[in-house]
């Protein structure tokens, strides 16, 4: 692909502007909160929006266009039921407890609620995480910026061979990312969320409206499409008869339930923008203005896939083709075939059939429909987006390593401008462990799988160990422990005992024989989560019950029955958070039904 | 005193909306004179200086807010 010099304009012109909010952040970080915690002072809307940002990378903008590509408008789900409710529960009910302790992390809350143990559980598998999802928001960009021949031009003029592009593209984007994040800590991660957010709308709302023109509207993809592209209920009753593969107890209490409540309740990334709030209501109403605009983002960013889906490949297409400058084959629509990269022939599947190449939804529509100019616009936002995501792991990363793991177990009484300095070391750090993810995940794709396996085993039963302590004062601190260990042993062995249909026993389960066969991958990820939520929480209530009750004057303002209820001190009702919830919950209730 | 998003956001916009707008007046329209004359980049390019105007303007007005309060509070 050739950009214009127009379209480099754009990215610089963003570039500067991001190292410059950066610079400008620099003389206010005075105090290791004010790196950490963004001095608790930001306004409800700004951490609002950095609260979605923050987990819109790479993953997030080019999977769900396609998702969208692949499994159509039911994708929406992961917005619909995976986000909203639990985005309203954390405002509403868990806010007081993250906010309200004083607490400066997620880790640190399970210390003061229950005890050491439980917290270096949590901060080490959380700090792991942390860096190999940034990595891989790193590698997923390398990755794109490489397909789409981005950076051939100016490398060749630069006399440099183009097998650089990937090793400059992690590089660059490390180095632009830790000097925004050393010059101005969360403030400056969070600043840039908004801009980002912001992009992001700019760069793709004129995709989809160019989009849906050239379709013929929703009615067009509906008749290009077909019903089991364009509903996201009907045909929820069987897993054969819809498009995830999966049926809707699965998907309410998998995905509805524990995967969503897990990540948006008890995931430090997204807490932390809402602990960095200047008010203890800005901080409940961070995730309630955050349901607003997640609800509508499926129109912005899986709508792009369904429409790739559905454009007619014409005289465009195949100019889009010759500016990528690849011999590209085109499959449905403007999404090409996967292509092998070491023998560039077409990949086939199990059947013969050849694949799609999904990811390729998002890159192939902006090249589509947009000339030079707001391509550029449209490339930034891309880049944007990926860079938050790392970003905003960095500054999840290096809260919970200087507070939970240096403070706690390496040097506990320090000055707190040591910690500031320890806290710029640990990003420096954080950076270099990602980009040494990135290229482990370059190698080794399989290991990615497996990290991603251990993750979810971790993850899906935190949200019951959250839930129990926030809401039954009973819950005792070896009972947390051993239901987190006992959720994630359930996990695993769901895990090896299950498989999904047409996978073969490994990495995709099934490695102890296999009792259960699943209709999709979906399916068995859900039902998993499940198994470890409940598993997670009979064993705490038990084992709970089995050791001596905790001291109910060291819970108040950690448990709900035990902390006095915060009078309304808003005077306008939409800034309740109770009424914002509801309002999100109803908006969301329509959509659904609009697009049942 | 804290720097207020709004102005980078708005200052960037703006800028953004400016050169789209440059750059579809000048190298779009001359291209489709056959055509309907519509170009992406002016269209949205405006759109894109409006939002970063207002941000602007929100921005400065916060900020002429807390000068008069503090002034206030000075005497």
């Amino acid at each position: 692909m050739n950009l214009t010099a127009i379209d480099w304009l754009l990215i610089a012109t963003y570039f500067v502007f991001v190292l410059g909010i950066g610079v400008a952040l620099k003389r206010q970080m005075k105090t290791s909160t004010d790196y950490f915690l963004a001095g608790r002072s930001i306004p409800a809307w700004i951490c609002g929006l950095a609260f979605i940002s923050a987990n819109l990378g790479a993953q997030e903008v080019i999977g769900m266009g396609a998702s969208g590509a692949k499994y159509g408008i039911a994708t929406s789900h992961f917005y619909w039921i995976g986000a909203i409710p639990a985005m309203v529960f954390v405002g509403v009910f868990m806010m007081p407890f993250y906010y309200g302790s004083r607490a400066r992390s997620v880790p640190e809350y399970l210390r003061l609620r229950f005890d050491e143990k439980t917290r270096g559980l949590n901060a080490i598998s959380f700090a792991t995480m942390t860096v190999f999802s940034s990595g891989i928001s790193m590698y997923a960009m390398a990755k794109l910026i490489q397909t789409l021949h981005i950076l051939d031009v100016p490398l060749q003029k630069a006399g440099l061979n183009v097998s650089w592009t990937f090793h400059l593209a992690i590089v660059a984007s490390a180095l632009v990312v830790l000097a925004y994040i050393l010059l101005g800590g969360l403030t400056s991660a969070i600043y840039n969320e908004v801009l980002q957010f912001f992009l992001i709308v700019a760069g793709f709302l004129p995709l989809v409206w160019l989009g849906l023109k050239n379709v013929g509207g929703w009615n067009g993809l509906k008749a290009s499409l077909g019903p089991t592209y364009t509903h996201a209920w009907i045909g929820m009753g069987s897993p054969q008869t819809n498009r995830l593969g999966v049926e809707w107890t699965g998907l309410c209490l998998g995905l509805g339930f524990v995967l969503s409540f897990g990540y948006w309740c008890t995931d430090f990334l997204v807490v932390q923008r809402a602990m960095a709030a200047d008010s203890m209501e800005a901080a409940r109403r961070t995730p309630l203005i955050a349901a607003f605009p997640k609800m509508l983002f499926p129109f912005l960013v899986i709508l792009p896939g369904l429409i790739a889906m559905a454009v007619p490949a014409t005289l465009a297409t195949q100019a889009a083709d010759g500016r990528l400058g690849a011999h590209i084959q085109r499959g449905r629509g403007i999404i090409p075939f996967k292509v092998d990269p070491a023998s560039n022939r077409p990949l086939v599947d199990s059947n013969g059939n050849l694949q799609l190449d999904y990811d390729m939804a998002v890159p192939s529509m902006l090249l589509h429909f947009y000339p030079s100019g707001i391509l550029g616009l449209g490339i930034t936002a891309l880049l944007a987006s990926f860079m938050s995501g790392m970003a905003g792991n960095v500054t999840a990363f290096n809260t919970v390593c200087t507070y939970d793991i240096y403070q706690s177990y390496i040097r506990p009484q320090a000055s707190d401008q040591h910690y500031l300095a320890v806290g710029r070391v640990v990003t420096v750090a954080g950076i270099a462990l990602s980009i040494l993810a990135a290229y482990v995940a370059n190698q080794f794709n399989n290991i990615m799988d497996v990290l991603q396996l251990v993750f979810a085993f971790v993850n899906a039963p935190l949200f019951a160990t959250f839930l129990l302590g926030m809401f039954w004062k009973r819950t005792t601190a070896h009972g947390a422990f051993a239901g987190l260990l006992g959720g994630t042993a359930a996990a695993a062995a769901h895990h090896a005992l299950t498989i999904p249909n047409g996978s073969v026993p490994g990495i995709k389960g099934g490695w102890l024989g296999v009792l259960h066969l699943y209709p999709s991958e979906m399916a068995q990820n859900f039902w998993t989560a499940i198994f470890a939520w409940t598993t997670c929480f009979l064993v705490t209530i038990l084992v709970s019950l089995l050791t001596k009750a905790p001291d109910e004057e060291g819970l108040v303002g950690l448990v709900y029955s035990l902390t006095p209820r915060q009078k309304a001190t808003e005077a306008h009702w939409y800034k309740r958070p109770a009424y914002l919830g509801l309002i999100a919950l109803a908006a969301t209730v329509v959509l659904n039904f609009i697009f049942r | 005193m804290r720097l207020d998003v709004r102005l980078p956001i708005g200052v960037l916009f703006s800028v953004y909306g400016l050169i789209l707008m440059l750059w579809g007046i000048l190298h779009d329209l001359p291209q489709h004179q056959a055509g309907s004359g519509f170009s992406i980049n002016l269209g949205w390019g405006a759109a894109l200086l409006v939002f970063g105007f207002l941000m602007v303007l929100l921005a400065r007005r916060r900020r002429s807010r807390e000068v008069s309060e503090r002034e206030a509070n000075d005497k």
